[in-house]
């Protein structure tokens, strides 16, 4: 009863500001001026079934923001909100306000294709195209019209630097990606991200299919990388959440429970669901 | 111990006579029904290749029929078949290829695609001289083609396109969703997505189905019956808007339609051995094909 409500009222501010964009906007640049990632009374449905409830959160530039909970609790699907992954699932809905650096990411003027390249993915799995690493690499500013074999090198080059992968690879930029490790091909997915100059990197899990060492060199490259990027993480391991984030979200049957500093999240917890799950009274 | 040991063989002995029997039939009764598939085949090939290969020589493939058919060559059938058959990959593959990457990336997935796609699977059933008449009745009239090499290579196009569209919607499926995410996620348009990574993945497959569709319609007869396919042609087909000789027609003919079957029964033999040889070659190559991308993909390129 109460989730239709607020639905209600958002619908009608919603309606309200359609008309008069102007002074909307410029109060919107205003609010938002120190916030990369704002997102407002989110609601999300699969079909007829929601998938998060009323999500309000604040990410602020640069640094790590860790999403935290048990399988299905819908730290995925709020991730894949932010990049507008989801619109590639039929029949999903969502209500409320997403806005990435001051702008309204749901709007139907949204250039998605561009958003994309603000916002940029790394995946569970390592999900090399079946092509050379440098051709990995390139593929995002081939696809944006860039031929230049010169400047192309350059961009890989920075990249897997970037991704601390150059040492390993640059003597094989020829060779297929795939034929990497699990761990390099993960760090080869967060270089062809990077190719694409993103502002913030969107991370699903993306050491839960990779063993420890290679781990911990992603968990290494995730900080190193945090002072350029604003990079949001989803990770099942609370360990790694409070190893490497600044902030937690801890997120429980699609409602964000908790969001924090991560030292306060971990050690003083506001909320009792948040204490009971990471003092692993379950999840 | 050792009674023990023994009991338990026993055991195991007596089980196994109770269901072995039931086995050995099982076993022997399928594998006999391989052997008997295989017998037939055999039969029909050791036939057509005993007495189709004493014709073959260079004469009999190079040039036309002489004498009332009656000597020479098969040379304008078998170009005719060639050219049809490159009319009828001009028209299926970009069609189908295309339907099939409408049906599998852009449609949205409900129930109007469900009724397309049951409808592409139940017209690859529709019987093939339906195929020829209806070619007959829009290409050959409606489109004013007359009978000729354009009218029956569409006919064949359309009897193929249900194959294509079938095998070129597998292989787009198969290709792992993890690459379209990972191409969505670094900016890339639905088309863009579709040409640098779904495509490259997919091509093999769409090709070898192609092939085996190609492979069907070049051995038919009735689509191009009525669509323009010449009984005899002294010269070989000038342009798309002529008529054409085709192998498997010309088999038809030399089989069943000639004034001397008996004396040309040796012709319609090597006939039929070139035409199953032209379906072996396109096989085989669909199969080399398809080796030689697996290797590519095993490879990780």
């Amino acid at each position: 009863m109460m989730q239709t409500k607020s639905n209600v009222t958002l619908e009608e501010t919603r309606v309200q500001e359609n008309p008069k964009p102007e002074p909307d906007k410029l109060k919107k640049n205003i609010e938002n001026e120190y916030c990369e990632v704002k997102v407002e009374n989110l609601n999300f449905f699969y079909g007829s079934v929601q998938a998060l409830f009323n999500v309000t959160i604040k990410v602020q530039e640069k640094g790590v923001a860790a999403l935290i909970g048990p399988s299905g609790c819908g730290k995925s699907t709020f991730l894949r909100v932010l990049n507008r992954m989801n619109d590639l699932i039929p029949k999903t809905r969502l209500e409320g306000k997403v806005s990435i650096h001051g702008e309204n990411i749901y709007t139907p003027d949204t250039d998605v294709v561009n958003l994309r390249k603000k916002v940029s993915m790394v995946f569970q799995h390592p999900n090399p195209f079946p092509k050379s690493i440098f051709d990995n690499i390139a593929y995002g500013p081939r696809i944006d019209g860039l031929k230049d074999k010169t400047v192309l090198s350059e961009i890989v080059e920075t990249s897997l630097k970037g991704a601390a992968l150059w040492d390993e690879v640059k003597d094989r930029l020829n060779e297929p990606a795939l034929a990497l490790s699990g761990g390099q091909q993960q760090r080869l997915c967060i270089a062809r991200a990077l190719a694409v100059k993103p502002r913030i990197l969107l991370m699903d899990e993306p050491t839960s299919a990779i063993d420890p060492i290679a781990t911990q060199k992603i968990e290494d490259l995730i900080r190193d990388l945090c002072t350029n990027y604003t990079i949001i993480i989803v990770t099942h391991n609370m360990q790694q959440a409070a190893r490497i984030s600044d902030h937690t979200g801890f997120f429980l049957q699609g409602e964000m429970v908790e969001w924090g500093k991560t030292s306060s999240l971990f050690t003083n917890p506001e909320d009792q669901r948040t204490e009971d799950y990471i003092t692993g009274r379950f999840g | 111990m050792k009674t023990e040991v023994l009991n338990r063989g026993i055991v195991f002995e007596k089980k196994k006579s109770e269901w072995r029997g039931y086995e050995l039939v099982g076993f022997w009764a399928l594998r006999s029904t391989l052997v008997l598939v295989l017998f037939i085949l055999g039969v029909i090939v050791f036939d057509i290749v005993s007495k189709g290969a004493g014709v073959i020589n260079w004469e009999f493939l190079t040039q036309p029929p002489r004498v009332g058919m009656t000597e020479g060559g098969i040379f304008p059938a078998i170009v005719g078949t060639f050219y049809v058959t490159v009319i009828t990959i001009a028209f299926a593959v970009p069609l189908g290829v295309g339907a099939a990457i409408y049906l599998n990336e852009y449609a949205v997935q409900g129930k109007f695609t469900r009724l397309v796609r049951m409808s592409v699977r139940n017209l690859a059933g529709v019987p093939s001289i339906v195929f020829g008449l209806f070619g007959m009745a829009v290409f050959v009239k409606i489109f004013g083609f007359g009978p000729s090499l354009i009218a029956a290579g569409f006919t064949l196009g359309l009897l193929t396109l249900p194959v294509t569209v079938t095998a070129s919607e597998e292989a787009l499926r198969t290709v792992p969703k993890a690459y379209r995410e990972g191409s969505f996620a670094l900016g890339a348009t639905r088309w863009q997505v579709v040409r640098t990574v779904v495509l490259p993945r997919a091509i093999p497959g769409i090709m070898t189905g192609t092939i085996l569709g190609l492979a069907r319609a070049a051995g038919e007869t009735a689509p191009i019956l009525a669509t323009g396919a010449a009984f005899f042609l002294p010269h070989l087909p000038d342009s798309v808007t002529s008529q054409f000789m085709a192998l498997p027609y010309h088999l038809f003919i030399m089989s069943t339609q000639h004034h001397a079957i008996s004396q040309v029964r040796p012709i319609a033999y090597g006939t039929a051995l070139v035409l199953l040889a032209l379906v072996c070659i396109l096989n085989l190559a669909a199969v080399l094909l398809r080796k030689k991308y697996r290797d590519r993909v095993a490879k990780g390129l």
